[in-house]
């Protein structure tokens, strides 16, 4: 039953999505037509399935030692969830690390659970279909429970700000076949690739409206993506090689965006494209 | 733990450097390069080899450095005049001087995105996506905004021997003549073949190309 409401609610979101982003003879900007069907579909995210999932999940004793996410420290306390994710990443004293949301769930996996890494990242992304990922339940779970918490990443902590200065710098790193860095796309404002409207990243207002709006339900995807999904996949565009999942890279990136989003309401999972 | 998610991070407490006294006053001083160095060595551990895309896509040449060290500064006229100039020097013409090809081939590569990314089969062609930065043919009304329209292109600039030759470099060598411009450098960097590149200067500069209608 989930799946099939899950098609269903997809189907009838992208079929929305068209008509309103389309429809209107390109009259109106990608973000209007977008704006217009968030509206329409009012509180129906399919993200909730994913939030409810993922609450499931964090609250069962999970993995060869039966132990659940209440012994698993976000950084306010073993099981604290409320406001978790708008403070992180954030430095973690027991592994010595800057962590984002799923390299700490992974942690928390390994150290608590007993898994094997190996175990416990065979799917870090799902397909939108059978193949689902426990990041992205997780992962919308999580974020769910700091929805209307301002961002608070905590910068002035000596290992988080010097990821987030790393971070600024991979923002702008040119390489790869096409010379192309995070910057060439989102560093200008008011541009769009084909009809899709460009957040200009480089700016503290853009940065704040996208990074506050991930995890997403992807309309087109028929699935939640995590934020280490959207750096993974930009690189893939970006024609880099493989952005790997939960590395120092992916954390500095994700510690600059979301620094630079402090201050702002979080407001996620939301529904995209 | 080496070759594992959570051994790789480099032990936070080795990185910590005095990062704080960072100065973004300067306006024509390139980022840090001890944070730039750091950055560069962070990514190349944080990055594999997927497919096509070795990890020699993130050896930056000399012109991917300075952009990137100088993004978001002002650029020193000294320093884009050195990037335009030995990019310059890398614009090759074809032997038999013939520049302008087919365009309705010009116009299929201008609208496929395809090549170079690590899911993408090497052994097709690529496209040039002009389309996604670029309005051309009236006709396609899903066009992006990042560069200029080329819309009329060849009839308002004129067809000439010396526009053709300027959008061949142009195409081959962004960088020639806009130091750390977006656009790709399609011949410099191999992204299109000779032929294509041919093909893309007829949709730009044959009067026949609906570009130019």
């Amino acid at each position: 039953m989930p799946s099939t409401m899950r098609r269903r609610l997809a189907a009838l979101a992208s079929a929305s999505a068209l008509a309103l982003v389309f429809g209107g003879a390109f009259a109106q900007s990608t973000e209007e037509g977008i704006a217009q069907y968030r509206e329409a579909l009012q509180d129906g995210n399919p993200a909730e399935l994913w939030e409810a999932r993922g609450e499931e999940m964090w609250k069962k004793p999970r993995g060869p030692k039966q132990v659940s996410f209440a012994a698993c420290d976000l950084g306010l306390g073993p099981g604290v969830v409320k406001g978790a994710y708008a403070q992180m990443p954030r430095y973690f004293p027991d592994a010595n690390r800057v962590m984002d949301l799923e390299t700490r769930l992974l942690w928390c996996m390994v150290h608590q659970q007993g898994y094997t890494e190996a175990d416990a990242t065979k799917i870090k992304f799902g397909d939108g279909g059978s193949k689902r990922s426990d990041y992205e339940a997780l992962g919308a779970y999580v974020a769910s429970q700091s929805r209307g918490v301002k961002m608070n990443v905590p910068l002035d902590e000596p290992h988080v700000r010097d990821m987030f200065h790393l971070g600024e710098r991979m923002f702008f790193f040119r390489g790869g076949t096409h010379d192309f860095a995070c910057a060439t796309c989102h560093g200008d404002d008011g541009k769009r690739i084909r009809l899709q409207d460009l957040p200009n990243l480089s700016k503290v207002e853009g940065a704040r409206k996208a990074y506050t709006t991930w995890p997403a339900y992807r309309v087109s995807q028929g699935e939640v993506r995590t934020f280490q999904w959207r750096l993974n996949d930009c690189f893939r565009q970006q024609r880099f090689p493989e952005l790997e999942f939960g590395s120092d890279a992916s954390i500095a990136l994700t510690a600059y965006l979301a620094g630079r989003a402090n201050g702002a309401e979080y407001n996620g999972p939301a529904i995209k494209r | 733990m080496r070759n594992t998610i959570l051994g790789r991070g480099i032990a936070a407490g080795a990185m910590v450097m005095v990062v704080g006294g960072l100065l973004y006053g300067c306006a024509t001083a390139p980022a840090d390069p001890e944070v730039s160095a750091r950055a560069t060595a962070m990514m190349k551990a944080s990055f594999k080899a997927h497919g096509q895309a070795k990890l020699d896509r993130l050896d930056q040449d000399e012109t991917q450095r300075l952009c990137s060290d100088y993004a978001g500064r002002a650029l020193p006229a000294s320093v884009a005049e050195k990037i335009q100039q030995e990019n310059l020097a890398t614009v090759r013409y074809p032997a038999d001087g013939k520049l302008v090809g087919d365009w309705k081939s010009g116009e299929k590569i201008a609208q496929s995105g395809q090549g170079f990314q690590y899911n993408d089969d090497p052994k097709k062609p690529a496209g040039a996506n002009c389309y996604a930065c670029h309005q051309l043919s009236p006709k396609e009304l899903s066009y992006g905004t990042m560069g200029p329209s080329l819309y009329r292109f060849g009839k308002l600039r004129g067809f000439t021997d010396d526009n053709r030759k300027y959008v061949w470099a142009k195409v081959y060598n962004a960088e020639a003549f806009s130091a750390c411009s977006n656009m790709p450098r399609f011949g410099h960097q191999h992204i299109l073949t000779e032929q294509q590149m041919r093909d893309v200067v007829a949709l730009l500069m044959d009067p026949a190309s609906p570009v130019n209608q």
